[in-house]
């Protein structure tokens, strides 16, 4: 029974296989080239070669590997980021009052407006060096990633079975045993969730981040985003082909190497009291099993931090600490500050908006955004009449629904920009309109969460009532309209929430498109914000970005929340 | 030797509610519990009994009164009080020999220590194959025998359990009973005394030494039993079926009594509704009229026949003797007249029976009706009931309460409800 009695010829068999010399290469490889990116960040500017780019195939690899660094290194600042402001939101009544609402607004804000910004004051942290590029793009690709992962974290914490916090707290564990043996395990299977989401919605931003102009410079730092700039630039498609390609083996590489497996290992945190089905383990996972040194280590990594975990760390936790046994005093000071700090922040933008603005600016952005609304609107309708069907049709197939589904997940990585050079030779050649035909540029990337969605929506949608449906031959319309589409409906809205979203970020970046000395600008909000960015008027970027995000956070509140609440008290089987 | 391991004196729970008085959940509740003892917390759901019981183990500080653990004041789960939980609770996550270990890493024991103390546990709780494997692979009789590897590994003076068996099936709950008492009895139970919530009386019989009968609101100790049999006890025994009779008539005793006093104050919507079913109701009146009951039945018998327990059928009971259909007497049921009538009569005659003993003798029922009546457009929002319930009830007695009386209402067609706008209305209705 004793898990460390281990037989006398357990040191034989931690002995290295063929599996860890396979193992320690990979290892090493990537050591080296974190190594070599590290050298690259450290230099200066005006280095030659640091901030060029060069379309020749084989700097792919190279560009592939920092692009990847880049998002992973975004990817750590946002779990940082997730672990303190998520937190702290679930745990701090006082603190979750502006915590909460400011990541609700994060999440809608356009933050791709912002980015001229962020770069200055990157490059002013460390002038004339690359490592300020570097993390002005880190940054960008940042504020993609974390605010989803933020808000998984909090509402886990948030909804905590309440029979686990009383065991916890009955045998006496410490605020930090408790953080750690009950509170993030149950968070782990969203977070994980979250974060593949995070890291497909990266790279939109990685290809607007990459390569920065402000005013007249224009810096590219090497990466598969920068690459794609400068093969629009130089109109090469067989360029384009490339980074294409290039991406697709990243993406495949990461989803294979990383999230199968950390998906199939969070499996076991998923809180649920009967064993579902479980999935054979991906190939990654058993190979690192099978492998005796990665597995040794793996294990050892996993005691040290279940020791770490268990420390009685206290931090004068009362366990009758409640909330209205906070002092009155202390909370009207903080009340008084937050209205003071809305106060203030409310002045300064007016003051600041009154110096440059004119009323007839702000008429112009309502009136561009609501073009762009309208864009938005007719998008997600011809969307969910495309993808709804294809997606029910899908669901109710298991077979196809397990193979479309991770084609859907990888196509919703796949940034707009790669099919601008299609969409501007189609548009020049037919002499289209440009108002309409780089529309549907906004809702490439996105729409795809429509589609997985509503395939998980059908596969879920119970048998019992489809064979109820078929029983008293319930076709064609009312089958759709009775049966389905109703039981599909909560899925629907979740999906159609994030491409919406998204539809909106995506207008800064497609209602202006280049291809070479070809641009085509379209009329709406979008185009708005980025030909402001582009003269570096920085006021009315903010003023653009302001109204387009006061368009979304009206559209969430007046049609997608009241839709999700009658989604989850009416459409909800069980 | 004989100084108390715990006291409880002149414990009582309220939970503030603006502008109107505390809802006392718990009433001058005084406990005082020795080494060797087993006592049941027997009671009705509601009656506090659970409330109690996290008092005692900490987790919840009481609005007035004192708890003392080996003659020291409790702030916080002390040491040497351990709880199971009536769901378990069982980390997931966590391997069973893990889950078990987490009390004394919580101590900080040394790993080696606690594993071979978790082995001891969950030997002597009879899981030793078990130890590597997650909760989720187990049976729910297995996942209590974790939840009480969990709670005995930490040596603990005092044992708690909160309805440890009640989530399970008879019969493996029944052993897990047996396991346990065979474990107190040879001295094998690695603690001094226990303390268990239940509602179910035979259990409290066959397991305990003293049981505390609890009442409802407020929640206050209606009387305390010894239990004089040896164990091991003879659930068929005339003696221990004389007793588990007595328990019966005692609580359903207390019943009418606290009715009256509920009713006492002038207002009508003082009283919380019971959430029973019509089908139910229909379905007890029947089983009463037809043999071998033909209208009267032994409580304990007819809870064993249907396998209720306690909190299933008084409520019933409970429930048909305010519709007058039957009465409750001295651990026994019978029909009324009126009870007669309704299990002979057809779909609608039924309905109007109901109808007609609703009106009589649900003041809420009736108080809604005459509002739509009242009103130009017949409309009526849930919500301000549910307000005004909550200036007499707790929120969860409120909630409850309304939803009974919605769904007798539109049974018997006095109103119709909207689920969506949370709105009464006399819409649909001939």
């Amino acid at each position: 029974m004793n898990t460390t009695d281990q037989p006398p010829f357990a040191a034989i068999r931690r002995l290295p296989n063929l599996w860890d010399v396979i193992a320690i290469l990979c290892v090493f490889a990537t050591l080296i080239s974190v190594a070599h990116v590290a050298r690259g960040t450290l230099v200066r500017i005006d280095t030659p070669g640091a901030t060029e780019i060069s379309l020749d195939p084989w700097r792919l690899p190279e560009y592939a590997v920092r692009t990847t660094l880049r998002m992973f290194a975004a990817l750590a600042a946002s779990l940082v980021f997730t672990f303190t402001y998520g937190t702290a939101a679930a745990k701090s009544q006082r603190a979750s009052v502006i915590l909460v609402p400011l990541l609700d607004i994060l999440q809608s804000v356009p933050i791709l407006g912002f980015l001229t910004f962020t770069v200055v004051f990157f490059m002013n942290l460390f002038p004339g060096q690359v490592l300020g590029l570097e993390l002005a793009s880190i940054f960008a690709i940042f504020t993609s990633q974390a605010w989803n992962m933020a808000f998984s974290m909090y509402q886990s914490l948030r909804t905590v079975p309440a029979d686990l916090l009383e065991a916890s707290i009955s045998f006496r564990l410490t605020p930090w045993q408790k953080f750690w043996r009950l509170e993030v395990p149950f968070a782990v299977p969203g977070l994980v969730w979250n974060t593949m989401m995070s890291m497909s919605g990266g790279w939109f931003f990685v290809v607007a981040s990459e390569a920065i102009s402000v005013g007249d410079n224009t810096w590219k730092l090497p990466g598969i985003g920068s690459y794609i700039a400068q093969a629009q630039a130089e109109q090469d498609l067989g360029a384009i082909a490339w980074a294409i390609v290039t991406m697709l083996v990243v993406i495949l590489a990461y989803d294979q190497l990383l999230f199968r497996p950390l998906v199939a290992w969070s499996a076991k945190f998923r809180f649920e009291t009967t064993a579902g089905a479980t999935a054979t383990d991906p190939w990654m996972l058993r190979l690192i099993r099978r492998t005796r040194l990665l597995s040794f280590l793996g294990d050892a990594v996993g005691q040290a931090a279940s020791t770490v975990g268990g420390l009685r760390l206290s931090f004068g936790g009362n366990p009758w600490r409640q909330p209205e046994r906070q002092s009155l005093a202390i909370s009207v000071v903080w009340g008084v500050l937050v209205c003071g700090l809305v106060a203030w922040a409310c002045w300064r933008a007016f003051t600041f908006a009154a110096a440059e603005l004119a009323w007839s600016d702000v008429g112009q952005a309502v009136l561009l955004g609501s073009i762009t609304m309208s864009r938005v609107i007719v998008l997600m309708i011809l969307a969910s009449l495309i993808w709804v069907p294809i997606g029910v049709w899908l669901g109710l197939r298991p077979a196809w629904a397990r193979r479309a589904q991770p084609l859907a997940q990888f196509l919703a990585a796949f940034p707009a920009n790669l099919f601008f050079p299609v969409f501007v030779i189609v548009i020049v050649h037919y002499q289209l309109n440009r108002d309409i035909w780089l529309t549907p540029l906004m809702i490439l990337g996105t729409q795809w969460y429509i589609l997985f969605n509503v395939v998980a929506g059908a596969a879920a949608f119970p048998g019992d009532l489809r064979e109820v449906a078929s029983n008293f031959r319930v076709n064609g319309f009312l089958w759709w309209r009775k049966v389905i589409v109703p039981g599909i409906f909560s899925y629907y809205i979740t999906g159609a929430i994030t491409a919406s979203g998204g539809c909106w970020n995506a207008a800064i970046v497609a209602e202006v498109v280049t291809w070479g000395n070809t641009k085509l600008v379209a009329h709406g909000l979008g185009a708005y914000i980025a030909e402001a960015t582009e003269r570096g008027d920085m006021a009315r970027v903010v003023l653009g970005v302001a109204v387009m995000s006061a368009f979304v956070l009206a559209f969430n509140r007046l049609l997608w929340h009241p839709l999700y609440g009658y989604a989850r008290r009416r459409l909800t089987l069980g | 030797m004989d100084a108390p391991l715990l006291e409880v004196l002149g414990c009582r729970q309220a939970y503030h509610k603006e502008a109107s008085t505390d809802l006392v959940v718990l009433e001058d509740v005084n406990l005082v519990l020795r080494e060797g003892e087993i006592v049941a917390l027997l009671g009705r759901s509601g009656s506090g009994k659970s409330t109690l019981l996290r008092i005692v183990s900490g987790l919840l500080r009481p609005s007035a009164g004192q708890v003392s653990w080996r003659g020291t004041p409790v702030a916080g789960p002390p040491e040497g009080i351990a709880m199971v939980f009536q769901s378990f609770a069982l980390f997931p996550w966590l391997t069973v020999q893990e889950n078990v270990e987490l009390g004394l890493e919580a101590r900080g024991v040394s790993r080696v220590v606690r594993e071979k103390r978790a082995d001891e546990a969950l030997d002597l709780i009879g899981l030793g194959g078990f130890a590597s494997a997650y909760p989720k692979e187990l049976s729910g009789g297995m996942r209590q025998r974790v939840g009480l590897a969990r709670a005995l590994v930490v040596h603990p003076d005092l044992l708690l359990m909160d309805e440890p068996f009640s989530a399970l099936d008879v019969l493996t709950a029944e052993t897990l009973r047996t396991d346990l008492i065979d474990l107190w009895t040879e001295g094998k139970l690695p603690v001094k005394s226990v303390l268990m919530v239940t509602h179910n009386i035979e259990e409290a019989v066959l397991m305990c030494d003293r049981i505390l009968v609890f009442s409802s609101n407020p929640g206050r100790v209606a009387s305390e039993l010894t239990v004089p049999f040896p164990h091991p006890r003879n659930r068929l025994d005339p003696d221990f079926r004389q007793m588990v009779d007595d328990i019966y008539a005692l609580m359903t005793r207390r019943a009418p009594v606290e009715r009256k006093a509920a009713t006492a104050p002038p207002h009508p919507l003082a009283m919380p509704l019971q959430r029973v079913g019509i089908n139910l109701m229909a379905g007890l009146m029947e089983t009463l009229a037809a043999p071998p009951y033909d209208g009267r039945a032994d409580l304990p018998a007819l809870a064993a026949t249907l396998h209720y327990e306690v909190d299933d059928l008084l409520p019933l009971g409970e429930t048909l003797q305010l519709f007058r259909f039957a009465v409750l007497e001295e651990g026994d049921i019978y029909l009324t007249e009126k009870g007669r009538a309704f299990v002979q009569a057809d779909v609608d005659g039924r309905r109007a029976l109901f109808t007609e003993a609703l009106r009589a003798h649900v003041p809420l029922a009736n108080m809604i009706r005459q509002v739509l009546d009242e009103r130009w457009n017949h409309r009526a929002s849930a919500v301000r009931f549910r307000d005004e319930l909550e200036d007499h009830m707790s929120p969860d007695y409120a909630e409850d309460t309304l939803r009974t009386v919605i769904g007798w209402g539109r049974y018997a067609e006095l109103f119709s409800y909207d689920e969506e706008a949370e709105q009464f209305s006399l819409d649909d209705l001939d």
